[in-house]
């Protein structure tokens, strides 16, 4: 029962996600983002014809992860506001009301609702990270060490942020938790940069404040590692120590220790929104 | 996710056993109690619904009618009280398996078409249900050639047609309607009014809850009178209006007639209509034998209509004597 239940609400939810405006939005966003990227990429080959191929491996990866920022920032966006109304918004318009009166527990139909989203959110950053990816290659011929690995700790972050969404939509309105999701989203970023700020001038409190917000929101922990992917490791040799400030660059890759954090976050994450779940009344 | 506790599991035999019983009742209720802040939204509330029959669910505004039904179906969590749907206790999803339910606040997926609603109840409902029923489902509520069509652009009546097949279409054995007509136009009502009787018929249970009077009156078997978060009054159409009334035109009457008349039930006359209040377990003779004795003492009979107290007025008069006392 379990089972059917949530595949069943899977497959709705990725049906919804596929017949909603917010897909195409996503698209058009995704494909403006990518042609932008591809017409900048060609253009910082043709003004400066003469980079040697280690200057325009650096240029390339550099670019590349402020390009994928802005590509993990669109499925932030896209998925945290079609999780958040998946749920409030269907218990407020009653939509759910007919659903959960089937012989189905609530939280199975949240776990099917996490997982369509979850597929749904890994399937955009597969694809459009493929094609940036792509395009990266065609116009500057680099190549990111770890691409795959880049790619799953993005769909991770978009993950974990959907995830809190979802908890959030259990208790605020839908556009609220839309809307939440994404400022925390961008707190936790700007506490990154400030706590690599920290850590450059060797300053323990100020680096602790970037630590503790990965510990608290794990998305920029696994933006870092994501970038640390897609970056060429040739670049972090040689430009030493100062660069260790820039948010656009990460000096080490994930521990297993914090991708363990992020599975357990996740998953603590999602079963307080299935015990405020099941607690509601309707 | 959290599997069943100790407690639901070795209560699971018992449950068995109460479900193979011929004769669980399809909603069995007790002393169902919710408090949201400092109201109190039902307070009590124990009733039956026995297999096959048509419960109505009368009262005003606020008398917590649509509480007690998300209750029963698990939507909202009581406070107190206890629930078995057809036998089950109601902790349990699975007792809601041969449930339909159609909501006060009804709305299905915009993005879904109609028959798509239908599939996904289905598969939810964990039964198989081939293609022509659930068409023919759709058929019954007239929503037969709009099948392929996004929700989305249904109107509000048509949405409660569809939520009407959606409550139909896993083969129920308990419906439970929350003002199924709200939405619908004089026709409508006349369909669901068909559709209650034939699913009488196949010996499907329903619960109403409606504010319309004549519906209820026309199609349950027993009505409950919720008010104030309390049953008021509850008991059969016959047991609650009790009494019944026959009114005369009559001529010519004199004093041997007017001792006959007095002499079938309580009488009172205005100019010439008289009204008889007879007893309410009369046989079918009593209303031929009067009208027979009054030709044979000369008295000329203009009409004679059987009148009954409406429900409306029971219902107001139950209303109004509680809230007074």
């Amino acid at each position: 029962m379990i089972v059917r239940t949530v595949t069943t609400v899977a497959a709705l939810t990725l049906r919804e996600a596929a017949r909603r405006r917010v897909l195409r939005s996503l698209a058009v966003m995704t494909v403006a983002l990518l042609s932008l990227s591809a017409w900048g990429f060609s253009r910082l080959d043709a003004e400066f014809g003469g980079f040697t191929s280690g200057e325009a491996r650096v240029a390339g990866s550099t670019v590349l992860n402020l390009v994928m920022f802005g590509l993990s920032l669109i499925a932030a966006l896209g998925t945290a506001f079609l999780a958040g109304p998946t749920l409030s918004g269907e218990v407020e318009s009653g939509t759910a009301l007919a659903i959960l009166a089937r012989p189905v527990r609530r939280s199975a139909v949240l776990v099917g609702k996490w997982l369509g989203l979850v597929a749904f959110g890994s399937g955009f950053v597969a694809v459009a990270g493929l094609a940036q990816l792509l395009i990266v290659r065609v116009t500057m011929d680099y190549w990111p060490p770890r691409p795959v690995t880049g790619l799953a700790l993005l769909a991770v972050q978009t993950a974990a942020l959907l995830t809190l969404g979802l908890l959030l939509s259990t208790a605020v309105s839908p556009m609220a938790s839309g809307i939440v999701a994404v400022g925390l989203f961008g707190a936790t970023w700007i506490a990154g940069v400030v706590g690599s700020v920290g850590e450059a001038l060797d300053n323990d409190s100020v680096a602790r404040v970037g630590t503790v917000s990965r510990m608290l929101l794990p998305t920029d922990g696994l933006w870092r590692g994501a970038m640390n992917s897609f970056q060429d490791p040739a670049l972090l040799l040689q430009a030493g120590s100062g660069i260790g400030e820039s948010p656009f660059l990460s000096m080490a890759p994930l521990t297993t220790t914090y991708l363990a954090w992020t599975g357990l976050w996740i998953a603590v994450v999602l079963g307080l929104a299935a015990v405020a779940f099941q607690r509601r009344d309707l | 996710m959290t599997g069943p506790s100790l407690e639901a599991a070795s209560l699971e035999p018992a449950q068995r056993l109460l479900a193979d019983l011929p004769s669980a009742p399809a909603v069995w209720c007790s002393g169902l109690r919710k408090r949201y802040r400092r109201r109190i939204a039902v307070d009590g509330v124990s009733f039956t619904v026995g297999r096959g029959e048509v419960l109505g669910l009368l009262g005003p505004n606020g008398a917590g009618k649509t509480t007690v039904i998300k209750m029963l179906l698990g939507l909202v969590r009581p406070d107190a009280g206890e629930v078995l749907l057809l036998g089950q206790a109601a902790k349990d999803p699975r007792a809601r398996a041969r449930v339909g339910y159609l909501p006060e606040l009804f709305r299905y997926q915009p993005w879904l078409t109609a028959a798509e609603v239908l599939a996904l109840h289905v598969r939810l409902a964990g039964v198989t249900v081939p293609d022509a029923e659930r068409r023919e489902c759709l058929a019954i509520v007239g929503l037969a050639d709009r099948a392929g069509d996004r929700v989305g652009g249904f109107s509000k009546g048509m949405q409660q047609r569809l939520g009407l097949a959606v409550a139909l279409v896993a083969r129920p054995e308990l419906v439970i309607l929350d003002e199924p007509t709200s939405a619908l136009d004089p026709l409508g009502r006349a369909d669901v009014r068909d559709l209650l009787l034939s699913l009488k018929d196949r010996n499907v249970a329903v619960l109403l809850n409606s504010h319309l009077i004549g519906e209820v009156e026309r199609v349950c078997d027993r009505v409950v009178i919720l008010d104030k978060g309390q049953i008021s009054a509850s008991g059969t159409l016959a047991e609650l209006l009790g009494q019944r009334e026959v009114r005369l035109r009559l001529d010519g009457v004199d004093a041997r007639a007017e001792a006959r008349l007095s002499a079938a039930g309580r009488l009172t006359r205005s100019g010439d209509s008289f009204t008889v209040a007879l007893p309410a377990e009369q046989d079918s003779t009593t209303v031929p034998d009067l009208v027979a004795d009054l030709v044979g003492l000369g008295v000329r009979v203009h009409s004679v209509e059987p009148g009954r107290i409406s429900l409306e007025e029971r219902l107001l008069d139950i209303l109004r004597t509680g809230a007074s006392s």
